[in-house]
């Protein structure tokens, strides 16, 4: 099981995948937007999304859970 | 009077204003770009003219119109010049009515994938693919194939529609190995443009300035005079007003130049042209807004030196990456020919709602050498902590043998990572 979490402060501007989804390492989950950037979140693993912890419009802090991979 | 969003309500800025109106929340639509909200901090403060810094609504030709039809004096071009150069294909258009050399692309826009494709046929990859209406090189790729073509096109025309409001997508040819050199100019009250030098840009990351200096080590003096002509013919074409940017490439291979796009707006680097002129850009911005003279002879122009410019950004120093956070300390380093521009300072908190800018570096030498000596001591002098920044980034740039021989193009950030050895970390997330 691998859970991303957030490495900044930022939005969320596009959720790409769903719950229960399947992904394949280096997909793009959501991508987050910070300073005038916008941050792709890749899956680091292949498997099932198990669980999305974010939605778009949210405004998330370091550390905080993004999506879980199993 | 300065105005300011709640993000910002603790930075200097604030408090070094006479006088600081709050004019709404942290995201930028309900402050910084809320026209209404900033026309009426100027009427309660009696304010009489609008300078509209350099991001926001500063290339906002509906923003001017609004500030001189409310009777305050706009600190810039005409609404009209703003609008005729910030469309990227009417601006092509109009510098090739002129006689000034644009790339060779769209002279309209490209109506949707099938269009680039066969456009693209057409120029020869490979090609730029840009918002009409884009800035900060939000949307813009390469496209060396059909297949990133129509990627590309897709993805410039979704940041385009967002960050835009305008889906008018161009073309143009992509030159492999260029340098980003601009003009300063100045268009004067009495009608005269003139032009103050130009200012190399080529050390980009995402397409976005890092670091400039002038006068660039890669425009010799014939080219340098037709360029600075073709920027004044520029300025004159739209009737320009006060301090704008005509930004070109150089093609490194053949040495010759082509427009860009202009920036009808004071720009982040224009330090750097202070630095070598004496001239405070800013003053002379003020009293040709307010119809006056200019504080030097336009006929007796006197550049001294070298002068760099270092953007100290709160990103990684490897991915580039945002590091909004607090600043737990702050120590700007000093000494001759150093001029810190800082928008932050100790206890200061960065938020992820605007450019991660905290403060530019700027430094001037007799000659390069000069320069480049001062810009390593005011790095290594320079500790700020709470947070990441790119001081690092800077560090491997001013010891790169790239950067030190002046012989460098838009590449030379990937080629100073590579050389530094960073350990390209793919996710952020």
């Amino acid at each position: 099981m691998a859970e991303i979490r957030a490495e900044m402060v930022a939005n969320v501007w596009k959720v790409i995948v769903a719950q229960g989804d399947s992904v394949a390492d280096g997909d793009t989950l959501v991508i987050l937007e910070s300073m005038k950037m916008e941050i792709p979140v890749l899956a680091e693993d292949s498997g099932t999304l198990i669980r999305l912890a974010v939605a778009e419009g949210d405004v998330i802090q370091e550390g905080d859970l993004i999506a879980v991979i199993e | 009077m300065a105005v300011y969003s709640e993000a910002d309500a603790g930075l200097p800025f604030v408090a070094e204003a006479d006088e600081a109106v709050l004019i709404g929340p942290a995201p930028a639509k309900d402050s910084y770009l809320n026209v209404e909200s900033i026309l009426a901090a100027a009427k309660r403060t009696g304010a009489e003219a609008i300078h509209p810094g350099y991001g926001f609504l500063a290339e906002n030709a509906e923003f001017a119109a609004r500030v001189i039809d409310t009777g305050l004096t706009w600190v810039g071009p005409s609404p009209g010049a703003i609008e005729q150069m910030g469309d990227k294909i009417r601006a092509r258009n109009l510098m090739v009515a002129a006689g000034v050399p644009v790339a060779e692309g769209s002279s309209e826009p490209v109506a949707d994938e099938d269009a680039a494709v066969a456009l693209a046929a057409r120029i020869g990859y490979p090609v730029m693919v840009k918002a009409a209406a884009g800035g900060g090189g939000i949307g813009m790729s390469a496209a060396a194939d059909d297949q990133q073509l129509r990627a590309g096109f897709a993805t410039a025309r979704s940041r385009a529609e967002r960050f835009f409001s305008s889906p008018a997508i161009l073309l143009e040819r992509y030159l492999p190995s260029a340098r980003h050199v601009e003009v300063q100019i100045l268009g004067l009250a009495d009608g005269r443009v003139i032009a103050l030098g130009e200012r190399d840009c080529s050390v980009q990351r995402r397409h976005q300035k890092v670091a400039e200096e002038t006068p660039s080590p890669g425009v010799d003096a014939g080219l340098r005079e037709r360029m600075l002509a073709a920027a004044v013919k520029a300025g004159e074409t739209v009737g320009y007003l006060g301090a704008g940017t005509v930004e070109c490439l150089v093609d490194t291979t053949t040495g010759e130049f082509v427009f860009l796009e202009m920036n009808t707006r004071l720009q982040v680097e224009h330090p750097v042209t202070e630095m070598v002129t004496g001239i405070d850009l800013v003053e002379q911005q003020l009293r040709i807004a307010a119809g006056g003279d200019v504080t030097f002879d336009p006929a007796a122009l006197q550049f001294s030196g070298c002068a760099l410019e270092l953007r100290v950004y709160a990103e990684d120093p490897v991915r580039f990456l945002p590091s909004p956070g607090t600043i737990t300390q702050w120590h700007e380093p000093s000494g001759p020919g150093l001029r810190v521009d800082a928008g932050y300072t100790a206890g200061n908190t960065v938020t992820p709602y605007y450019d991660p800018l905290l403060a530019k570096l700027v430094v001037h030498g007799c000659d390069r050498a000069e320069a480049l000596a001062r810009a390593e001591a005011a790095v290594a002098g320079f500790s700020i902590a709470g947070l990441k920044t790119n001081l690092p980034f800077h560090a491997d740039l001013l010891e790169s043998a790239e950067f030190g021989s002046g012989d460098y193009d838009t590449s030379v950030v990937s080629k100073v990572l590579s050389k530094a050895g960073g350990t390209r970390g793919r996710n952020p997330g």
